[in-house]
């Protein structure tokens, strides 16, 4: 978590933060890609099936194992808790907040991460950019939100119809007058697209501001090899603030991944309401 | 905020896992709790069933062991009852036999009495008539002096009385 451990190093903290800031691009413009967010999310996606697969295929209506009943635990807290929210059928939903839930969480949870450990382990593969929380990166985000946004609609025309659901939109909530078509519309409208960049935003935003607070407490002790009074404190302050903002960080990692995956499933449960 | 095409990349990735869990994962994760619930309630059912069974069992054998304590009592008793009957019987028995051997014995007593009181008096006779015989130095027919023989024991044995 040093700055002062970083190779290179950095000209300034200036620099020092924009270089963490720095996805591992390819191409130009809209046509590009973040490989380290790609990178990094497949892999903490294979690693969810991986664990909820494992436990799967050996699951039996005998005693569980330790790992099985911790994995059906999980599995229970997600069930139960979407079916106090939606009460229709839940074998689609249940699994996507699952999914969500761990994914996200094992995401997030990259941010404990010694903060140059990734770069360091980058650079031995010659990789100078290496963000390695794909949460932080408002792509992953955005796409979790706008499929949220999709299986949202799925579910509205699943339950309304075509036709009633375009109904609702023009005529609810202030009425059916052919006057407050426009306006009932504008705010559907809103209401609708809010949710999915409030959701994008939310995590991004935290796991944003968290990755940032860990550069900043890092640039602390970036002197320590002066060897001046104040280097020797700020080196110490590293490690306190650090150690206090991981502990903090913990809890935001774990509610954010619980938030994304609750609102899914109350939007899905309001979008299969009638007005 | 760099929107890029890696949005929709992100977007693959997480159709591919929805997807994954939802055909693979979550079916046979919440089969398996919900064959344990089901298999748990029935072993539930069952240990209540056999407790009220056990209960019932405990409630018959109860039942059968008082039959037989009381089956058990009625023995006894029979046997008791049965016990004084045969003493009574072996006593009275017992009794009967003594008085028969008592009365046989008395009646043979008797017979003996009678006859050997017969012989004394046919030898007092013989001894009367040899007596007199003697004293009249001539034969005396003990046939013709019968009456007077006999007249003459009788005496002697009243005066012997």
């Amino acid at each position: 978590m040093s700055a002062a451990e970083h190779a290179a190093g950095p000209a300034n903290s200036t620099e020092y933060i924009a270089h963490h800031l720095t996805h591992l691009k390819v191409g130009e413009g809209f046509w590009s890609l973040h490989l380290d967010t790609i990178f990094m999310s497949v892999l903490l996606g294979l690693v969810t099936l991986a664990i909820f697969y494992s436990a799967a295929r050996k699951a039996t209506v005998g005693v569980p194992g330790k790992w099985q009943a911790f994995i059906e635990m999980v599995v229970d807290v997600v069930d139960s808790t979407v079916k106090e929210v939606f009460h229709l059928d839940r074998s689609f939903l249940a699994p996507l907040a699952l999914t969500i839930f761990v994914w996200v969480l094992l995401m997030n949870a990259m941010d404990l991460l010694p903060l140059d450990l990734p770069g360091k382990v980058a650079s031995l593969f010659g990789i100078h950019y290496w963000r390695v929380v794909p949460t932080a990166d408002a792509n992953t985000t955005f796409a979790m939100s706008l499929t949220v946004l999709a299986v949202v609609l799925f579910y509205s025309v699943k339950a309304k119809g075509v036709g009633g659901y375009v109904h609702e939109l023009f005529t609810a909530p202030f009425g059916g007058n052919p006057l407050l078509w426009i306006p009932n519309f504008l705010l559907n409208l809103v209401e609708l697209l809010s949710k999915p960049v409030s959701l994008a935003m939310r995590l991004f935003g935290n796991m944003y501001a968290g990755e940032l607070v860990f550069m900043l407490i890092a640039l602390l002790g970036a002197g320590f090899f002066t060897w001046t009074i104040g280097s020797t404190v700020g080196f110490f302050g590293q490690f306190l603030m650090g150690t206090g903002w991981a502990i903090f960080h913990i809890l935001i990692i774990v509610l954010q991944a619980f938030i994304f995956a609750m609102l899914t499933v109350v939007y899905t449960a309001m979008a299969t309401e009638h007005h | 905020m760099d929107i890029n095409a890696t949005l929709l990349g992100q977007m693959l990735v997480f159709f591919f896992l929805i997807w994954f869990s939802w055909k693979f994962i979550w079916p046979p994760l919440t089969k398996a709790v919900e064959d344990r619930q089901k298999k748990i309630a029935e072993g539930l059912a069952a240990a209540e069933r056999g407790q009220t069974e056990l209960q019932s069992a405990h409630g018959e054998a109860q039942v059968i062991i008082n039959a037989a304590r009381d089956q058990a009592k009625k023995i006894v008793d029979q046997a008791h009852k049965r016990e004084v009957e045969i003493v009574d019987e072996a006593r009275s028995t017992a009794i009967e036999e003594g008085k028969r051997i008592v009365d046989g014995s008395r009646a043979d007593a008797a017979q003996e009495k009678s006859r050997a009181r017969d012989e004394l008096r046919k030898d007092v006779a013989s001894l009367a008539v040899a007596g007199a015989s003697r004293l009249l130095q001539r034969e005396i027919d003990p046939k013709a002096h019968a009456d007077l023989i006999e007249q003459l024991a009788r005496e002697i044995e009243g005066a012997k009385a």
